[in-house]
């Protein structure tokens, strides 16, 4: 490890604050009726969007209404998706490569992958999908996050708004997010990363021929539009089989570094968004506190993993001269920023990786997995990350509050069972979907042979991979045939069940705070802005965590990592 | 001698120890009886124990039956015994505390035999059975009868022995009109005789309705203890899944965990501690209220008490003595001092009203005055109180001397007070007390304060319920002035001066607005209203039968300072609750780390890295933790039973102290027990301690 590397996880969430904050300004005034300096420009479009959806943006909604209505679009994303990509032999446009028929199953996952911002990718993008299909991908890598920031909006309004029936407008969130938000910024840094040397065109690939005398076949696109969007709407899945390692991608460091900072802008600024909804400031601390350790952690032990390597080396009595663990990592960018990159990116629900986690070491790789197994709440992805959150501090609350000696109440909220109800279901939907999912394929055969490796790797494998599809991550981990039928039909199963089954209910656990009466703070309410809180919130997130995976984590890396000191090898 | 013997029962009901043998053999009894599923399924962290036990004694019999299985069947043996011992533990504890809740309503129940009711009709009187008698019925009890039913009385006045629900051996008095007017079926007259209107039928009695809460105490779950087991089930259910994947993620490893050792591994991570004695917390806490004297008509009552923000006191008799006391005399121009305390002595020797007595003790201490035996009662002649005269005195010969109402002993005396006594007179109206005027043939001789005497250690109290968050109101019929002074006496936060029945609930109401819970304390039909629409309305024994419907607290005590015990009393309920839940959940740390480097060493023989605590063998390992996880139950019934201590102090400061006792305590004290127990284990060699 370098002073340097450890120096960088540090420097990212620094420079990141200060932008999360001013985006979260922004954020608040566009969405909260506040003026800002680009009305001019989006109003009219606004408007005239209402006028052609037909929709009226002013009145008030129940959260059933509005949860509909998302729901719905959401919909609506999967079946043109699913339909473009199952007539993509056959359309003729935007389709100069004439990619072929994709698999039914391969069809599905990818609808369901995008339409729940995942983007998990069996298929690679530029051998499989037309640029048309390409297209609406990116389409709802646009909508796709914009959901998660509707649902963090009926969420935190359940904390501001009292004695309240409705929870704010659909059209008015969705529209507003796009026009004043997705759209300029992803605009911007598309130019900006074409500044920093990736292409953007519709060309047909290019044959090189290299100085070995082989042909290679380079693929073209709009990749520094696609990944523009890919990582500033978290959504990971990009236009190249490798992502951001992929020299077009991320072209250097400098790319690279620009790209994290894009797709933990909007992360951070919903922790920002949050205090100023609920108008206490104070309350963003222990939670900005709880993401950004956790988040260090993470970085840092998975950094210090892979600069110590792998202990099997040693075992065997192989000594180099630099034990680093370079297996899977871009030279370009080294071990402490592919570390950092790919910690960062399963922190963030984002999936975007520039190194491969299957040659990680056991430990290395336990980090981003035990980053998703949380529940996405490290940042997490656009509203979403930060109401899972929320969820946790509900249950710490509930857990710990009534050592209090009041019914548990957080930012003046009782919290009463039909919360904490909501709070477990979004608790335990997820977590079984991973451990049953991941045992059923460990179980029968079409999931035993689609994992690569033996042993205890190998069921990490399984455990990442319905890990990213719960936590809407998308990262891969590598080492299992994602594309056949069993793991195509399993890991969209997972996609939705972490999306809808896990936050519905907190958007109904939203509806029901808004209801309620807020109760002003006074010296016997339990204090939600110490460090008190910040180290029971930490707690929650980390030991529910454990308990609920040691045993399969066990087994999966841990095993790998002791084996390795012992020296044992499989297969 | 009915009486007597109830009086017995009540008194010793609620001394009882807690390891009453009586109970305890009761205790003992019913763990068994609650071993049936259907008893166990409103507590499904206890039922999947017993699912688990199930399982593991057929396993057990399995071994039984196979030779070579030795080893197993003792290990296996062993953890059936400790996982039926948990559920065992866990029905004991709940049986405690149904057993001490049993016993008050038992000795209730004894009152509620039928008794015979003298029912007045159209003037005459008719015998029936107290069974008989209807809502609107007016009955005629004398002294030595039982009074059949709740009622009002309308007529009369008579002096009644409550002792049977109160506890309280000293009688009471009842009488028509006024706010002592309720009367409560099933006690006894004592004295005179009096008319009660029946305001309750057969079975909604205030004695059936105790009887009912302290019966359905032991089963119904308040709002909190039902979103806590909410999550109890969750966590179980998400450990059923944990222990169930754990199967194939083994198999797919090449190892085999035995169904002993993952109904082990299950039993061990849900929370069966919180699970076993969630119930006895909840219905322990309502004995304890009882055991104050208190009846909660509803659990839920109970707990908003933990809940409350502003407390509404009345001045009088909670904050204040109630009866004012004599603090000073003041002379008229010309009057010598001893001579006004002389006169003053005289005119109040047969007042029997605490006030009269505070004036003679004042006149003796400070004036060095005789007492009355010194006088020589025959020659006076006194001069009664009444309503419409508002003084009293004596008349010794020609000598007559009048205290009383200012206004009405200056008529009586007829001069006109001089200007210097007219300002102390005001003075003192000002600050809150009351002036008395005393006059002699015709003299005005000076003035008395009485003075309303806050009450000692009240204004520490409430500064420590200030530190807790809690504001606390004093109620009064006082003009604002008055009601600041005092106010500021006792160390209150707010005031409501000139109450009236409707600007009481106006105030309740407002504040509740604000998002504040409200407890108070009544016993007029006048705070009728105003309870009705507090969060925790305690209404006094004494006090009328509207006053007692609007609330969901009884105080058989009648002591309005109890409303503070009965606001720490709720929240030691939930404190005990959420320090328990959280002992409970952070013990599964040090549970994985015995069991799990047990489950899986054969597999992976590194993992015996995780053996942190050096424990003997996986057998050893894993029979320790569960012998831990039983034993723990019973050596927490005491706190269940008897609740977390509680101090008034701020949120964060007792959040810091529970947080460390059994947040930390309960991280670090498995890892010494399981070690410690497996240290025995190994000792006696229990199980196979092959590695």
């Amino acid at each position: 490890m370098t002073w340097q590397g450890v120096l960088q996880i540090f420097v990212l969430l620094i420079v990141i604050l200060p932008i999360g904050k001013l985006l979260s300004i922004y954020m608040y005034k566009f969405l909260d009726g506040g003026k800002t300096l680009t009305d001019k420009l989006f109003v009219p479009i606004e408007k005239k969007l209402y006028r052609f959806i037909g929709v009226n943006s002013s009145s008030e909604m129940a959260w059933t209404r509005y949860l509909f209505i998302l729901l719905a679009v959401n919909f609506i994303g999967f079946v043109v998706l699913a339909i473009l990509i199952a007539l993509q032999p056959i359309l003729p446009w935007f389709n100069p490569q004439h990619m072929g028929r994709v698999p039914f199953w391969t069809n599905i996952n990818t609808s369901i992958s995008f339409i729940t911002n995942t983007n998990w990718q069996n298929y690679s993008g530029e051998t499989t999908l037309s640029y048309l299909s390409q297209i609406w991908l990116t389409v709802e890598q646009f909508l796709s996050p914009v959901s998660g920031i509707c649902i963090f909006l009926v969420v935190v309004r359940g904390f501001s708004r009292s004695n309240s029936k409705t929870i704010g407008n659909f059209w008015h969130d969705f529209v507003r997010t796009i026009i004043w938000l997705v759209i300029p910024v992803s605009f911007i840094s598309a130019i900006v990363l074409l500044a920093l040397g990736s292409p953007d065109n519709f060309s047909p690939y290019i044959v090189a021929h290299t100085l070995q005398g082989a042909k290679q076949v380079i693929a073209q696109g709009p990749v520094a539009s696609m990944t523009s969007i890919m990582q500033f709407g978290d959504n990971g899945g990009g236009f190249f089989n490798a992502n951001a390692a992929h020299p077009y991608a991320a072209p250097n460091v400098v790319s690279l570094l620009f790209q994290t900072i894009l797709g933990m802008s909007v992360p951070v600024a919903c922790v920002f968004l949050f205090g100023k909804m609920i108008k206490d400031k104070l309350q963003i601390k222990p939670i900005m506190a709880v993401m950004g350790v956790l988040f260090i952690l993470g970085a840092f032990l998975m950094y210090h993993y892979e600069a110590t390597g792998n202990p099997a080396l040693a075992a065997h009595g192989i000594h180099l001269a630099s034990s680093q663990n370079y297996e899977g990592k871009e030279s370009r960018f080294g071990i402490g920023t592919s570390t950092l990159f790919n910690n960062t990116t399963t922190a963030v629900s984002w999936g975007s990786v520039a190194a491969a986690n299957d040659s990680m070491t056991p430990l290395g790789g336990l980090i981003p997995l035990f980053n998703m197994m949380t529940g996405e709440v490290i940042f997490g992805s656009w509203g979403v990350g930060m109401v899972g959150m929320l969820a946790y501090a509900v249950l710490t609350l509930f857990l710990a509050g009534l050592m209090v000696g009041r019914t548990p109440e957080y930012l003046g909220k009782k919290i009463e069972s039909f919360e904490v109800k909501m709070a477990v279901l979004s608790m335990i939907v997820p977590s079984l979907a991973i451990l049953i999912l991941s045992a059923l394929s460990v179980a029968v055969s079409a999931g035993k042979s689609g994992i690569f490796n033996l042993g205890p790797h190998g069921l990490t494998e399984v455990l990442y991979a319905f890990s990213s599809g719960v936590g809407n991550n998308g990262s891969a981990f590598g080492g299992l045939n994602a594309a056949s039928p069993w793991y195509s039909a399993t890991v969209g199963i997972a996609m939705l069940l972490g999306r809808y089954p896990m936050y519905i209910p907190l958007m109904a656990m939203g509806a029901s705070l808004a209801k309620k009466q807020k109760i002003p703070a006074n010296a016997g309410t339990f204090p939600t802005h110490g460090i008190l809180f910040t180290i029971l919130l930490m707690g929650t997130v980390l030991v529910v965590g454990v308990l609920i995976f040691f045993p399969a984590l066990a087994l999966g890396p841990l095993a790998e990592q002791f084996a390795a000191h012992a020296g044992k090898l499989f297969g | 001698m009915e009486n007597e013997h109830q009086k017995d029962i009540s008194k010793h009901a609620k001394a009882q120890s807690l390891w009453n043998k009586e109970l305890i053999r009761f205790s003992l009894r019913q763990s068994i009886a609650k071993l049936s599923p259907r008893q166990l399924m409103g507590n499904p962290v206890m039922l999947v124990v017993e699912v688990g036990a199930i399982l593991t004694t057929g396993e057990m019999f399995r071994y039984l039956a196979t030779s070579g299985q030795g080893s197993n069947f003792i290990f296996t043996l062993q953890i059936s015994i400790w996982l039926w011992l948990t559920v065992l533990f866990a029905n004991f504890a709940e049986a405690m505390a149904e057993g001490r809740g049993k016993a008050h309503a038992d000795e209730l129940k004894k009152m509620r035999t039928d008794s015979p009711a003298r029912k007045i009709v159209d003037g005459k009187i008719m015998e029936i059975s107290s069974s008989e008698l209807s809502v609107g019925d007016v009955v005629a009890v004398r002294a030595g009868e039982v009074i059949p039913a709740d009622g009002d009385v309308i007529q009369g006045i008579a002096s009644v022995d409550e002792s049977a629900i109160t506890g309280e051996s000293a009688p009471v008095i009842r009488e028509s009109g006024g706010d002592r007017s309720a009367v409560t079926g099933g006690t006894t007259v004592l004295s005179d005789e009096i008319n009660v209107v029946v305001t309750a039928a057969k079975g909604e009695s205030f004695l059936d309705k105790m009887i009912a809460l302290i019966e359905a105490g032991v089963r119904k779950k308040t709002p909190n203890e039902v979103a806590l087991s909410l999550l109890l089930s969750g966590l179980s259910m998400i450990f059923v899944i944990v222990v169930v994947t754990v199967a194939p993620f083994a198999a797919y490893s090449h190892t085999h965990v035995s169904v002993t050792v993952l109904v082990a591994l299950l039993v061990a991570l849900i929370p069966t501690t919180i699970g076993g004695l969630l119930s006895a917390i909840g219905i322990s806490g309502m004995n304890r209220l009882y055991e104050k004297n208190v009846i909660a008509l509803s659990g839920r009552a109970v707990e908003a008490a933990g809940d409350v923000s502003v407390i509404l006191l009345d001045k009088t008799g909670t904050l204040t003595m109630g009866a004012r006391q004599a603090a000073t005399l003041v002379p008229a121009e010309g009057v010598d001092a001893v001579d006004l305390a002389q006169a003053a002595l005289m005119a109040s020797q047969a007042d029997e009203t605490p006030e009269g007595r505070s004036i003679v003790a004042l006149c003796q201490s400070k004036y060095g005055l005789e007492g009355k035996s010194e006088i020589d009662r025959e020659e006076h002649l006194f001069v009664e109180f009444s309503a419409q005269t508002k003084m009293s005195g004596v008349d010794i010969g020609a000598r007559q001397i009048r205290k009383g109402a200012v206004k009405q002993v200056a008529d009586w005396a007829g001069e006109a007070i001089e200007p210097q006594l007219t300002k102390y007179i005001d003075d003192m109206s000002r600050s809150g007390s009351t002036p008395l005027l005393v006059a002699e043939n015709k003299k005005v001789l000076g003035a008395i304060e009485l003075k309303d005497i806050v009450k000692e250690g009240i204004k520490e109290r409430l500064s420590t319920l200030r530190s807790a968050g809690i504001r606390t109101v004093m109620i009064t019929g006082d003009n604002p002035i008055t009601a600041a002074a005092i106010a500021q006496e006792a160390g209150v936060d707010d005031y409501l001066a000139e109450a009236t029945p409707v600007s009481k609930m106006e105030y309740v109401k407002s504040v509740r607005s604000e998002g504040y819970m409200v407890a108070m304390v009544g016993d007029g039909t006048n705070d009728a209203p105003a309870l009705a629409n507090a969060d925790v309305a305690v209404a006094m024994n004494t006090g009328t039968m509207a006053a007692r419907q609007a609330g969901n607290m009884i105080d058989l005590d009648s002591n309005p300072t109890k409303l503070i015990d009965i606001v720490e009393a709720g929240k030691q309920i939930l404190i005990t609750r959420g320090a328990l839940t959280t002992f409970s959940i952070v013990n599964d740390v040090a549970k994985y780390f015995a069991i799990i480097p047990a489950m899986f060493v054969a597999a992976y023989p590194g993992i015996e890295a995780l053996n942190i605590m050096h424990l003997t063998s996986p057998k050893s390992a894993i029979l320790s933790a569960i012998i831990f996880n039983a034993i723990i139950i019973p050596i927490l019934i005491p706190l269940a039973l008897r609740g977390v201590k509680y101090k008034a102090k701020s949120a964060a400061n007792i959040l810091r102290k529970n947080l460390f006792i059994y947040g930390l305590g309960g991280l670090i004290v498995p890892f010494i027990g399981i070690k410690l127990i497996d240290m025995l284990v190994t000792t006696l060699h229990l199980v196979s301690l092959a590695k």
